[in-house]
C-alpha cells in the first residue's frame, strides 16, 4: 500500500503542464525490432523520480486527426446515385457516338495497295530486287469529290516498328544535332552505328529503314495529258519534333560540311543532306525523316505523306473522276509479308476516318443505359428485402 | 548529434566482447586482477544493434536477407545485361533504394532510441567499493567481484551476492516486479558468516571467492559455493539480489557481483521474442509465390511467343531490324525475351507492396497509441502498441484468453458488507440491467470515520449503521471486529505517529484488517507473542498463544489469544462450507438467517467469510498446547497429526457473523465480455486462482450466467474420470433440448468449412470449468482434440489452478487445431508465456510488473480497453489493410497486364507500352498515397456503430474480405481493365489520325494515352474503394492526379530535352497527344468501361446481399437510428442460489514466520516492548545511525528478541 502511494505521488509530479509537448515513447514503435528487453523499461517502472526530469504528458491529444474523427465525405452506392448516373452516362454516350460516327462516315478515304504481291498488279514486276529503280502507276477512280485539306498518307503492314530493339535504334542527341554524338553515336545505333569506320548519320535501324518510295499523282482529266496534283511536303511533322527535336549539326556553311565525317546509313542511296533542295527541309529536320522517325504503336500503320490544299471554296481539292498514281517503288516489303499501300484522305474535328470510336461509344451508351434499366428493375423488385434489411 | 556518434563508437570498445562459454563462474571479491583473467562481462549492457560503423553493412545484409529485397536485387543485375534489359536501369534501382532507405532510417531511428536507453542505464550511479572507500560509478564500471552498496528503493544494479544488510540476521526485502511481475516483497538473506560485515572496513578486506553456475535464465535458481577463511558455504537462491529488483523497506544492503551486464538473469532473460506474422502476411506470401508463378507462366508464353515470331517474321524482317550479334537462334531469342517479359512483368508484384503495409500498420499503431479513449487518466497510461505488424489481426480474432487477477478484476479487495450476528450491513453497488452502476439518488453518503484518527482514509464503507452499532457497544458488533483485528498475518509498520501501514499477504486480509482499523479495532503492531490493538481508542495488548495457520484443505484460520483479563479464546475465519460444519449448533436461528445473509453475498459475487470464536480454559488450552507441540516435533506424517490437532479445538464454536469482500472488478469487465460474446469471439479465462474464486468472479463479469443451460465442471483426477467427464458434458449438450439459447438469438452464421463438429452448431450456453488437474491430462496427445471439441462448443470457459506452462499450452492448442486467430491478455509475469504463444499478446500496464508488457505486442491499462482495440481498431485495420491489398493488387495487375497484350503486337519483343519514367513513378508517386491514404483512414462504420453492432466483427473472423477468393477477383478485376486499357486505344488509334492529319497511333502518342487513361481509371477506381474522404484521401486523390500531369509535362518539356535528348525522348508528346479530342474521347471511353462493371456489380451486391456494414451504412444515410432493440445484450442480472465456498487466498506458512519473529524489526519489537508508547521517526533514526556507525556485532540492542 505504501508503495502504492509513492508510485502515484511520483508519477503526479512527473506529469507536465498539460500542454507540454507529447512525449516521445520509450518503446521501439516498430515491432519487427521489439525486443523482449527495454532499458528504458526498467526507469520507468521504477518509483524514482528525478526532481529536474523532462516533464511528461502521455495523454494523446485530442484532435480530429489523432482521434480519427476527421470530418469525411462518405459517399454510399444507393439507388438514388447509381441509377442516374447510368442513365447519364447512356444519354451522353449515345449522342456522342452518334455524333463521332457521322463525322466518321462523311469522311472520304481511298486506300490504294501497290504492293504488287497481286500478279495483276502493275506493280507486280517490281517485287524482284533486281529491278531498281522500278517505277509502276496504278489507275483509280475517286466516285466522290474530296473537299477541304486532302492528305496523302503511305501504309505499311506487318511493319514492327514497335519492336524494342528498332524502338531503341536511334540517338536522339545526334537528331538533335549534339556534334560529339554526330560523330560518335550511341550504342544503342548497333548495328547500324558505323559504317567503314565512319559514323552513320543518322544512326539506327529506324533511319536505316526509312521510306523511300515517291508517290506522285495525276488527275486525268479531259486534255490529252493529265494534271500533277501539287503535292506539298511541308506542314506534315509535328512542330516541336522540326524545331525542337530534330536539328541539323551547327557549324559549316553548307550542310554537307556540317554532316563531314559521317557516312549515310547503309540502306540509303543518298546521304541525309541530300534528303531535299531545300535548306529548312533537308537534313535531320526533312520533314519525311521526322514523321519516320516517330515510330508507330502498331505493326499496321499509316504516314502522312504529303498535303493536298485546298484551293478555293468553290472547287473541291480533288473531284471525282480518273487518277493515277506514279510510283518510284525502291522500298521492299514483300520479304517480311508487308503491304503497302497509299491512302487519300480529308479529315474532320476529330481527325481521320474513325468508325470504332463511334460504334464503342453508341455500345457503351446503350449498354449503360440498359444496365440502368435492369438495375432499376431489380432493385424495385428487391428493394424491400434489402432497406429494410433489420441489422442483428 | 556528434556527442551520440562518440558513445556509439565508445560503446562498441566497451561492449563488444565475445567470450568462450563459462563451464562455471569465479569471483573474488575485492580483487579486480584475479576477475579480470576469467575476462568477465562487465556490467555495460547493450540492447543496440548497431553503431555508426557497422550500420550500413550490417543493416544492409539484415534487408537483403528479406526474400523481396534480393529479389529486386536480382532483377537489376539482370537488367545490366543489354539483350535482357526492357527497361532502364533506374526504374528498378529507384523504387529499391527508396525502400532500402526507408527501412534503414526506420532502423536507425529504432536503434538511436535503444542507444539513448542503454547509455540512460548504464550510466546510473551506484556505490562501489574501492580500496577501502566508497565511490560513485556509473554502472557500466561495476566489475564482477566488486562489492557494491544499495539502499533503500534502488535497483540492483547486477545479480548480487548479499552480503550484508542494515536488517537483523541480514535479511533484506526486495521487489521482484521487473522480474516475474509479482507484486509481493520477497525476502533474501546474507549467509551468517557474511551478514556481520557491517562496515565497509571488514567489507574492504573480505576476500570469498564465488564459485557458481555459468550465467543462465532461471530466476529461482541459484547454486553456487562461497569460500573463505578455509571454508565452504553453499549458496542459494535465497542469497542473491537480482538486477531489476528493487530494494525495499531496508536502509542499506552490501552485495557482491557475480553476475554482470549481459550476464545478468534479467538479460538472460531478455532474448529476442519470436517474429509474429499475421494471417494476411502468410496469405500475402502465398500470393506473391501465385504470383510468381503466374509471372514465369507469363514470360514463357511471351518467350514461346517471342520465338515463333522471330522464327516466323523476325527473321525475314532483318533487312530493317537484323538481330542482335549474340542471337543466333530464334530459341535463344525467345530465353532472352522471357528474361525481359520477367522485368518489365515484375510490376505484379512491385517493391512498395511491402513497405506500404508496414506503413499503413506503422499507422495504425499510431492510431492506438493516440487513442484519448484507451488512455486510463488515472494510471496515466495510453494504449501502446508494441508491435506495428499485427494491427489488422486484431480484426480476426475469434478467441480471447485472459488471466484473471488483475485483468478482469483489480486485485483489490473492498470490504463490502458482513453480516454481525444475524444482522447484514452494507450496501451492495446495484447494478441495472445494463450492468451499469446505477447513479441512485437515495444512494447513503459514506460513513464518516473522523472519529478515529487511526482510520485509513481511503477505506469506504456505505452502512452508518454498523458504526453506529460499533459505537453503541454492541459486544457482537466488538467481537466481530475484534476478531478481525486480531486473526490474520499482516504485519504492520509505522512510520510515523497514526500513519500505519499493513502488509499484507493477502489483499482479502488486507481488507478486512483495514475494515476493523476504521470501525475502531485498529491493528497496531505484532510480535512473536502478543498483538497490540487498539480497541475503540484504548491500547488492549493480547497475548498471542497460536496461530492455526491456512491451508488449502483447512479453508480456515485462527488464532488462540490470551486477553489482559486472562481468558484464552480462539477466533477463526474461514470458508463458509467449513467453518459452517463446526459451529455450536445451538442459537439455530442465528444460523439460518447468516447463511441466508451467505447466500445472498454470493450471489452478488462477493467473497464470503465466516467468523467465529470460541472460549478455551486454562486447562483445556494447557493440555491442547502440549499436543500441538508433540504434533509439530513428530518425525512422520506431521502435517496430518497437526491437522488433526487442530480440527480438534476448531469445534463448537459460536458463530459470530459474516464478511463479504468485493474482489473489484475493473472497469467495464462485464459489458466488455458481454460485447466481445456478441462479437462472436470466444473468451476463455486462464487463471492460477481456485476453482471457486474464478467461477465467481466468471459470474460476477457475466462470463457465467444463470441462464445458462449448465455448467460443466471437470474435476477428474485421472485420465479416465477427464475423459468420461468430458464426454458426459458433450451428450449433454446434444441431447439438450434447447438446443439455441434463450436470451440471445444471434444466428451462428458461421460458414461449415470451419466447423470440424457439429457440437459447434449447437449454440447453447454451457460452460466449461476445468481445473489445473484436468487440464494436465486433457492437453495429453490422445485427449485434446476431444477436450477442445467440448471446450469449443462452450460459451464460456474457465481453466483455474493452471500453471503458465499449461496456459500456453491451451493457446497453442487452440492455436493449432482451430486455426483461428487468438488473442490473450494478461499482467503478470505469468502470463507472458500465453502473451508470446497467442497470435497477439497484450499486456495490462500500469500494474507494478511490467514483465508482460514487456512480453506484449500491444498494452493498456484496463481490460475494458480490449473491445475498443477489437472491435473500433481491429475491425478498422483489418479493413482497411483488405481493401488495400485488393486494391493493391488490382491496380498493379491492371499496369503489367497491359505488357502482355501489347507483346502479341510488337512481336513479343518486350517493348513497353508506357515511359519508362512512368513505369518507375507509377507505384511510388501515381498511385501510391491514394491507396495509402485509404489504408490509414478508411472507416467503413463510425465508432460507435461498430460497438453498438458487434456482428460487424465477423467478417474479420471469417476472413471474408480477403481470401484467394478475393484475390481472384481483384486480379480480375484488374486483367480486364488491362484488356480494355490496352485494346480500346488499340481499336481508335489502328487506323486513325490527329486532327491535323498527322499519324496518330505513333508509340509515344499511344503510350501517353494508355498511361493517362490508366492513372485516371485507376484513381477513378480508389475514388470508388475509399469510403471515407477525408480532407487527406482528397488532397491525395486529386493531388496524385495533378502530380501525374505536372511530372509528364515536365517530362515532354523541351527544357529537360535540350539537356537530355536520349532520356526525354517524349519530347512534346504530352501537349501534342493531350490537345487531340480523340485523345480524350478514348481515355473517357475506356474510364467508363472499366468502371462500369465494378459500379453496377457493387450496386447489385448492396441492394441484393448487403454485409451488415452496408447496411448500418446505408441505415446511418437515411437516419433511421437503429434502436437499442437489436443489440441482443444478454440479461444480465441474476438471482443466484449459489454458495460461495470462497476462502481468503494466501500460502500457508506466514504465520510460522509472525511466530518465530524472524521477519519483525527491532523498532517494532522495541515498540511493543514498550507497549502503546509510539516510536517516533526521529528516535528509529537515531538508532539506526548509531548501530551503523559502531558496526560491532556485540551492540546488545540489536540482538532479535527470539520468541
Amino acid at each position: 500500500r505504501r508503495r502504492r502511494r509513492l508510485r502515484v505521488f511520483c508519477q503526479g509530479q512527473q506529469a507536465g503542464p498539460l500542454g507540454g509537448p507529447p512525449a516521445r515513447r520509450g518503446a521501439a514503435p516498430w515491432g519487427s525490432m521489439a525486443m523482449n528487453y527495454n532499458a528504458k523499461d526498467e526507469v520507468d517502472g521504477g518509483p524514482q523520480c528525478p526532481p529536474g526530469g523532462p516533464a511528461k504528458n502521455r495523454r494523446p491529444d485530442n484532435t480530429a486527426f489523432k482521434q480519427q474523427r476527421l470530418p469525411a465525405w462518405q459517399p454510399i452506392l444507393t439507388a438514388g446515385t447509381v441509377l442516374p448516373t447510368f442513365f447519364i452516362i447512356g444519354l451522353i454516350f449515345i449522342p456522342i457516338g452518334i455524333g463521332i460516327f457521322v463525322t466518321s462516315n462523311n469522311i472520304r478515304e481511298i486506300e490504294i495497295d501497290y504492293t504488287g504481291t497481286d500478279p495483276s498488279s502493275p506493280c507486280n514486276k517490281c517485287l524482284s530486287p533486281n529491278a531498281t529503280p522500278c517505277y509502276c502507276t496504278i489507275n483509280f477512280t475517286l466516285e466522290q469529290s474530296f473537299e477541304g485539306n486532302v492528305f496523302m498518307y503511305y501504309g505499311l503492314s506487318n511493319f514492327y516498328q514497335n519492336h524494342r530493339r528498332y524502338v531503341k535504334s536511334r540517338d536522339d542527341s545526334q537528331l538533335n544535332g549534339d556534334s560529339s554524338a554526330l560523330l560518335n553515336p550511341s550504342k544503342e545505333c548497333e548495328p547500324y552505328r558505323r559504317n567503314e569506320d565512319k559514323p552513320i548519320a543518322p544512326c539506327g535501324a529506324i533511319a536505316n529503314s526509312m521510306f523511300n518510295d515517291t508517290l506522285e499523282l495525276f488527275l486525268v482529266g479531259n486534255e490529252s495529258y493529265p494534271t500533277p496534283i501539287p503535292l506539298k511536303k511541308k506542314g506534315i511533322a509535328w512542330w516541336t519534333d522540326k524545331n525542337v527535336k530534330f536539328r541539323n549539326p551547327s557549324g559549316g556553311e553548307s550542310l554537307k560540311e556540317r554532316f563531314k565525317g559521317t557516312t549515310k546509313p547503309v540502306n540509303w542511296v543518298k546521304p541525309v543532306y541530300m534528303l531535299d533542295s531545300e535548306p529548312d527541309n533537308n537534313g535531320f529536320i526533312n520533314e519525311d525523316f521526322i514523321v519516320w522517325m516517330r515510330t508507330a504503336a502498331l505493326p499496321t500503320f499509316r504516314k502522312l505523306y504529303r498535303l493536298i490544299e485546298r484551293k478555293s471554296d468553290l472547287h473541291p481539292t480533288l473531284p471525282a473522276g480518273r487518277y493515277y498514281l506514279n510510283i518510284t517503288y525502291n522500298y521492299p516489303v514483300h520479304s517480311f509479308d508487308g503491304r503497302k499501300r497509299m491512302i487519300l484522305s480529308t479529315i474532320s474535328w476529330m481527325g481521320g476516318k474513325n468508325p470504332f470510336l463511334g460504334i464503342a461509344y453508341i455500345a457503351i451508351g446503350s449498354i449503360s443505359f440498359l444496365l440502368g434499366v435492369v438495375l432499376l428493375v431489380i432493385n424495385h423488385k428487391y428493394r424491400n428485402s434489402s432497406n429494410t434489411a433489420d441489422i442483428t | 548529434s556528434h556527442g551520440i556518434a562518440g558513445t556509439w563508437l565508445g560503446e562498441m570498445a566497451l561492449c563488444a566482447k565475445k567470450r568462450p562459454p563459462e563451464e562455471e563462474r569465479r569471483a573474488r571479491a575485492n580483487d579486480r586482477e584475479y576477475n579480470e583473467k576469467f575476462q568477465y562481462a562487465s556490467n555495460c549492457i547493450k540492447t543496440s544493434k548497431y553503431n555508426i560503423l557497422t550500420f550500413l553493412p550490417v543493416n544492409l545484409f539484415e534487408q537483403f536477407q528479406e526474400v523481396a529485397n534480393t529479389y529486386f536485387l536480382f532483377l537489376l543485375i539482370l537488367q545490366l545485361i543489354p539483350q535482357v534489359s526492357s527497361l532502364s536501369w533506374f526504374t528498378t534501382i529507384v523504387p529499391l533504394v527508396l525502400v532500402l532507405a526507408i527501412t534503414a532510417v526506420k532502423d536507425a531511428t529504432d536503434d538511436y532510441f535503444r542507444h539513448k536507453s542503454d547509455n540512460q542505464v548504464n550510466n546510473r550511479q551506484s556505490q562501489v567499493l574501492i580500496r577501502g572507500s566508497l565511490q560513485q560509478e556509473p554502472w557500466m564500471n561495476v566489475c564482477v567481484g566488486d562489492i557494491i552498496k544499495l539502499e533503500n528503493n534502488q535497483f540492483v544494479a547486477a545479480d548480487l551476492l548479499l552480503l550484508s544488510s542494515s536488517e537483523p540476521h541480514g535479511l533484506c526485502y526486495i521487489e521482484t516486479a521487473e522480474l516475474d511481475g509479482e507484486t509481493n516483497m520477497k525476502v533474501r538473506q546474507a549467509i551468517p558468516v557474511t551478514s556481520e560485515l557491517g562496515d565497509i572496513s571488514r567489507l574492504a578486506k573480505f576476500d570469498g571467492e564465488v564459485v557458481c553456475e555459468p550465467p543462465n535464465n532461471k530466476l529461482d535458481r541459484f547454486s553456487g559455493t562461497l569460500y573463505w577463511k578455509e571454508s565452504k558455504f553453499p549458496l542459494s537462491n535465497q542469497n542473491m539480489l537480482l538486477r531489476g529488483c528493487v530494494l525495499r523497506n531496508t536502509e542499506w544492503c552490501f552485495g557482491l557481483v557475480v553476475f554482470a551486464g549481459p550476464d545478468t538473469k534479467l538479460m538472460q532473460n531478455s532474448g529476442r521474442t519470436k517474429f509474429k506474422r499475421t494471417s494476411i502476411d502468410r496469405l500475402m506470401n502465398t500470393l506473391v509465390l501465385w504470383i510468381f508463378g503466374f509471372l514465369v507462366c507469363m514470360g514463357v508464353i511471351l518467350a514461346i511467343g517471342n520465338a515463333i515470331w522471330e522464327h516466323e517474321v523476325g527473321v525475314r524482317f532483318q533487312a530493317y531490324l537484323p538481330w542482335d550479334e549474340a542471337v543466333d537462334s530464334a530459341f535463344f531469342s525467345g530465353f532472352l525475351s522471357f528474361w525481359s517479359y520477367i522485368i518489365i512483368l515484375n510490376t505484379v508484384v512491385p517493391i512498395s507492396l511491402y513497405v506500404s503495409v508496414e506503413v499503413i500498420r506503422l499507422g495504425h499503431s499510431y492510431f492506438i497509441n493516440w487513442d484519448k479513449k484507451m488512455f486510463c487518466a488515472k494510471k496515466r497510461t495510453p494504449a501502446e502498441a508494441r508491435t506495428t505488424t499485427l494491427s489488422e489481426e486484431l480484426g480476426q480474432v475469434e478467441y480471447v484468453f485472459s488471466d484473471k487477477t488483475g485483468t478482469l478484476t483489480q486485485n483489490v479487495m473492498a470490504f463490502s458488507k458482513c453480516s454481525v450476528s444475524g444482522r447484514s450491513y452494507g450496501v451492495g453497488d446495484v447494478f441495472d440491467v445494463l450492468g451499469h452502476k446505477a447513479e441512485l439518488g437515495e444512494r447513503p453518503e459514506p460513513v464518516d470515520f473522523s472519529f478515529n484518527p487511526l482510520a485509513d482514509k481511503k477505506f469506504v464503507f456505505w452502512d452508518s449503521s454498523l458504526l453506529e452499532a460499533v459505537k453503541m457497544g454492541d459486544p457482537h458488533a466488538h467481537e466481530f471486529f475484534r476478531l478481525l483485528s486480531l486473526c490474520h498475518t499482516v504485519m504492520s509498520e509505522e512510520k510515523n505517529e497514526g500513519e500505519l501501514y499493513y502488509k499484507a499477504q493477502s489483499p482479502d486480509e488486507g481488507a478486512l484488517v483495514t475494515a476493523a482499523r476504521n470501525f475502531g479495532f485498529v491493528f497496531r503492531s505484532r510480535t512473536p507473542k502478543t498483538i497490540t490493538v487498539h480497541e475503540m481508542g484504548t491500547a488492549v495488548t493480547y497475548q498471542l498463544l497460536a496461530i492455526l495457520d491456512f491451508n488449502n484443505i483447512r479453508k480456515r484460520m485462527s488464532v488462540i489469544v490470551r486477553n489482559p483479563e486472562g481468558r484464552i479464546r480462539l477466533y477463526c475465519k474461514g470458508a463458509d462450507t467449513i467453518l459452517l460444519d463446526r459451529l455450536h449448533p445451538s442459537p439455530q436461528e442465528l444460523l439460518s438467517t447468516t447463511t441466508d445473509h451467505l447466500n445472498e453475498y454470493a450471489g452478488e459475487g462477493l467473497r464470503t467469510l465466516v467468523l467465529a470464536y470460541k472460549d478455551l480454559d486454562e486447562e483445556y488450552y494447557g493440555g491442547w498446547a502440549q499436543r500441538r507441540l508433540q504434533a509439530s516435533l513428530a518425525q512422520d506424517s506431521r502435517e496430518d497429526r497437526l491437522a488433526s490437532v487442530y480440527e480438534e479445538v476448531e469445534s463448537d464454536m459460536v458463530l459470530l457473523g459474516a464478511t463479504a469482500i468485493e474482489d473489484k472488478l475493473q472497469q467495464g469487465v462485464p459489458e466488455t465480455i458481454a460485447l466481445l460474446t456478441l462479437a462472436n469471439i470466444k473468451i476463455w479465462v486462464l487463471t492460477g486462482d481456485k476453482q471457486e474464486t474464478a467461477v465467481n468472479i466468471g459470474y460476477s463479469c457475466k462470463m457465467l450466467t444463470d441462464d445458462m443451460a449448465e455448467v460443466f465442471i471437470v474435476t477428474g483426477h485421472t485420465v479416465l474420470e477427464v475423459r468420461e467427464e468430458l464426454r458426459k458434458a458433450r451428450e449433454k449438450m446434444l441431447d439438450s433440448p434447447h438446443a439455441v439459447g434463450n436470451g440471445c438469438t444471434c444466428p451462428e452464421k458461421r460458414s461449415s468449412a470451419k466447423l470440424p463438429s457439429v457440437l459447434e452448431a449447437v449454440a447453447g450456453e454451457y460452460a466449461l470449468v476445468i481445473n489445473g488437474h484436468s487440464l494436465a491430462h486433457a492437453l495429453e496427445a490422445d485427449m485434446e482434440l476431444e477436450f477442445l471439441e467440448t471446450a469449443c462448443a462452450c460459451r464460456a470457459v474457465i481453466c483455474c489452478r493452471v500453471t503458465p506452462l499449461q496456459k500456453a499450452q491451451v493457446v497453442e492448442l487452440v492455436k493449432k487445431h482451430k486455426k483461428a486467430v487468438t488473442l490473450a491478455i494478461g499482467d503478470g509475469a505469468n502470463d507472458v508465456s500465453m502473451i508470446k504463444a497467442a497470435h497477439i499478446g497484450v499486456g495490462i500496464s500500469g500494474q507494478e510488473g511490467i514483465q508482460a508488457v514487456l512480453a506484449s505486442d500491444y498494452s493498456f491499462s484496463q481490460f475494458k480497453f480490449l473491445q475498443r482495440l477489437l472491435l473500433v481498431h481491429g475491425r478498422w485495420s483489418y479493413l482497411r489493410m483488405c481493401k488495400f491489398l485488393c486494391y493493391f493488387f488490382y491496380k498493379n495487375f491492371a499496369f503489367t497486364m497491359v505488357h502482355f497484350w501489347f507483346g502479341f503486337f510488337c512481336g513479343f519483343s518486350a517493348q513497353t507500352v508506357y515511359d519508362q519514367y512512368f513505369i518507375t513513378l507509377y507505384n511510388i508517386v501515381y498511385t501510391s498515397l491514394p491507396v495509402l491514404a485509404m489504408g490509414v483512414f478508411d472507416q467503413d462504420v463510425p465508432e460507435q456503430r461498430s460497438m453498438e453492432y458487434p456482428k460487424l466483427y465477423e467478417p474479420g473472423q471469417l476472413n471474408l474480405l480477403f481470401n484467394k477468393r478475393e484475390f481472384f477477383i481483384c486480379i480480375a478485376q484488374g486483367i480486364y481493365t488491362s484488356v480494355l486499357m490496352f485494346f480500346i486505344p488499340y481499336g481508335v488509334f489502328a487506323e486513325a489520325t490527329r486532327d491535323d492529319g498527322t499519324q496518330l497511333a505513333d508509340y509515344q502518342s499511344f503510350a501517353v494515352t494508355v498511361a493517362t487513361s490508366l492513372v485516371i481509371v485507376v484513381s477513378v477506381q480508389i475514388g470508388l474503394d475509399t469510403g471515407y474522404w477525408t480532407a487527406i484521401n482528397h488532397f491525395f486523390i486529386w493531388g496524385s492526379l495533378a502530380v501525374y500531369f505536372a511530372i509528364l509535362f515536365a517530362m515532354h518539356s523541351n527544357g529537360l530535352f535540350d539537356m537530355f535528348p536520349n532520356q526525354f525522348r517524349f519530347v512534346g508528346n504530352a501537349q501534342n497527344t493531350l490537345a487531340q479530342p480523340t485523345v480524350w474521347l478514348t481515355i473517357t471511353l475506356t474510364t467508363a468501361v472499366c468502371v462500369m462493371p465494378v459500379v453496377a456489380f457493387r450496386f447489385l451486391k448492396l441492394s441484393l446481399k448487403p454485409d451488415l456494414s452496408d447496411t448500418v451504412r446505408y441505415s446511418q444515410l437515411v437516419r433511421k437510428k437503429q434502436k437499442a432493440q437489436h443489440r441482443c445484450l444478454r440479461r444480465v442480472g441474476r438471482t443466484s442460489s449459489r454458495r460461495s465456498g470462497y476462502a481468503f487466498s494466501h500460502q500457508e506458512g506466514f504465520g510460522e514466520l509472525i511466530m518465530s519473529g524472524k521477519n519483525m524489526r527491532l523498532s517494532s519489537l522495541a515498540l511493543a516492548g514498550f507497549g502503546a508508547r509510539s516510536s517516533s521517526g526521529w528516535l528509529e533514526g537515531l538508532r539506526r545511525k548509531k548501530s551503523d556507525s559502531a558496526g560491532s556485532p556485540s551492540a546488545g540492542p540489536q540482538k532479535p528478541l527470539r520468541g
